[in-house]
């Protein structure tokens, strides 16, 4: 069989696989092991793999070092379920409209929603700030949702797009000439054709909106209670010392979450991304 | 009305357009639905970047604004320290989305042997995409830590340094130890997609090619790479235009330091906006961002143009 390997090239495949995984996960892997050590030991040198001391200590005791932060946690799993669900509100049938209908200024727009993709928050901090207080949003939950939401449409829509135009057309044009609305073909036959699609596009804006909340929080956002868990991990820096053991525990603690999500849905993430990325 | 509809029926009524009710025509029902979503990146985006240009015609600070025409670019210009960010944000991009591509494609090949485990292998290897990069960071921070942190600790144990090195600390490691964490949390999301574009290539191709004699290597530079080349192309841009606006794993890492190491064009104008509160000159600096990235991806959407023309695809 063609996908035969030969003992010395599963041997050299794994140990290739070895070590991507290893820098990918080094990080996943210290932050672990800082999470176990007591405090003192951490800061001993020369650097020791193992200490005798582990300990699971730092994962009580950072909610009494930081109070807040089960709020934290909580207020980054509800601004990103916010964020998912505005975005997936406006992406649909933008996206639906993109992968089907003509109307004029199509392409024209559809380039400007991926021109988007070319600016960061960090670009529009300035005029955002006065947006968002024009608005009177600045230090609430919407402070970092409606910058989200906005950043993460083109993505939304570009990723969508792809996955509708593979469903067959003549569904829709059956449903149309049944005398089906055009709405109606939208909500009964395009959508529920759709969801794997919308799961997936779903997922990938859940996963983008918990991943960009730190720079919105730290500049949009002064109210501590609303603070998401990136932000709030800072308050584990402290006047005296860093209680990085802490730290990291909660920082594992917090990624949780939407590491869950990720591990139950990724089969579909895949799949859907790959009926993005693949051509016909 | 039934909401399956079977595929007979489909193919006999499509002939049949006269039978439409009367609907909403199709552009305004296409701009009905595609309306939301403009207003709101109105709003959001386009509001605030025509602001950003207009501020960056003034002399902006915290007490209050004047125009002052085109000063602030002028002072870009002349300022040698502003030639230099623009040179190291490109080498910075250059550097990074080389690698992110190399590693995604190397990754992306290695998930898609057919061995045991390879399932178990794709998941592993998502994490840094899937957590919040300033999360990563925090990690890293740790990592790179010359007196505690396990790189350093590694490197002395084994020789390769004789002291504690903080590989933050120096002007030249900072900037590669950036480097290194901005294609740590960028090459999983590249090598997922390769993986997809390759799972997508036709494996009739591979057959005939196996049947031919073809080796593995072959078969991966003739068949695989120009299959997947497309994707490649479009990931490289995408990546490219996210790398040069990498934002937060340098302001975590290093603030842009040490002297300014690792000050790229969107650090530079953070700090000139929010931390110093110039806003008039840190417009200036995102204007020079926008026209750079526009120029950037019309050059390089010219030429994937010409590559996807190549391969033959739309």
């Amino acid at each position: 069989m063609m996908d035969r390997y030969s003992r010395m090239q599963l041997v050299a495949i794994y140990a290739c696989i070895g070590v991507f995984l290893t820098f990918i996960l080094l990080p996943f892997f210290e932050m672990f092991m800082t999470s176990l050590r007591p405090l003192e030991h951490l800061f001993r040198a020369p650097y020791q793999f193992w200490s005798d001391d582990f300990s699971f200590d730092a994962y009580r005791k950072m909610w009494e070092t930081v109070p807040l932060l089960g709020r934290y946690i909580w207020n980054s799993i509800y601004i990103s379920s916010m964020v998912t669900l505005l975005t997936m509100i406006l992406v649909i049938p933008a996206a639906y409209a993109f992968a089907r209908l003509d109307f004029p200024f199509k392409n024209a727009t559809l380039s400007m929603f991926l021109g988007v993709n070319m600016f960061t928050g960090a670009v529009l901090l300035i005029p955002l700030y006065r947006v968002l207080r024009t608005l009177g949003l600045l230090n609430t939950y919407w402070a970092m949702i409606v910058p989200g939401v906005a950043f993460l449409i083109p993505t939304g829509i570009w990723l969508l797009r792809s996955y509708l135009e593979k469903i067959p057309r003549e569904l829709e044009e059956a449903a149309f000439v049944d005398g089906a609305s055009r709405l109606y073909t939208l909500r009964r036959v395009v959508l529920p054709l759709a969801v794997p699609g919308l799961i997936v596009v779903g997922v990938a804006v859940f996963i983008g909106a918990y991943a960009q909340q730190f720079l919105f929080a730290i500049t949009f956002n002064q109210t501590r209670e609303f603070q998401p868990l990136p932000a709030g991990l800072y308050e584990f820096i402290g006047y005296q010392s860093v209680t990085w053991n802490e730290m990291m525990a909660a920082a594992l603690v917090g990624v949780l979450p939407v590491m869950v999500i990720f591990l139950f849905l990724q089969k579909y993430l895949v799949a859907g991304l790959t009926a993005g990325a693949v051509k016909e | 009305m039934n909401d399956s509809i079977s595929a007979e029926s489909i193919s006999r009524d499509s002939r049949a357009p006269q039978a439409r009710r009367k609907s909403l025509s199709e552009p305004i029902f296409g701009w009905l639905l595609v309306a939301p979503a403009i207003i709101f990146i109105a709003i959001i985006v386009a509001w605030p970047l025509a602001e950003t240009f207009r501020l960056s015609l003034t002399d902006a600070r915290l007490g209050g604004e004047n125009y002052v025409g085109l000063e602030n670019y002028q002072e870009l210009l002349e300022k040698k320290k502003f030639h230099q960010v623009i040179t190291r944000t490109f080498f910075w991009m250059f550097l990074s989305v080389s690698l992110k591509i190399i590693l995604g494609l190397i990754g992306a090949t290695l998930l898609n042997a057919a061995i045991p485990g390879r399932a178990l292998f794709r998941v592993l290897v998502m994490p840094p995409w899937v957590i919040p990069i300033a999360i990563g960071c925090i990690g890293w921070l740790w990592l790179y830590n010359g007196h505690f942190g396990l790189i350093s600790g590694v490197a002395q144990r084994i020789g390769l340094i004789d002291g504690p090195f903080g590989f933050l600390a120096y002007k030249t490691s900072a900037f590669y130890s950036a480097i290194i964490t901005d294609v740590w949390v960028g090459t999983p999301m590249v090598a997922l997609f390769f993986l997809a574009a390759m799972q997508g290539v036709n494996r009739d191709l591979y057959e005939a090619a196996w049947v031919d004699g073809a080796s593995r290597w072959y078969r991966f530079r003739r068949i695989t790479i120009p299959q997947i080349m497309p994707v490649i192309v479009s990931m490289a841009l995408l990546s490219a235009i996210w790398t040069f606006n990498s934002f937060e794993i340098i302001w975590i890492l290093t603030e842009g330091g040490p002297r300014g190491a690792t000050t790229t064009l969107i650090v530079d104008t953070y700090k000139t906006a929010i931390g110093n509160y110039k806003f008039g000159e840190g417009a200036a600096r995102a204007v020079v961002i926008v026209a750079l990235l526009a120029a950037f991806s019309l050059i390089y959407m010219f030429f994937l143009n010409k590559v996807n023309k190549m391969y033959g695809n739309k």
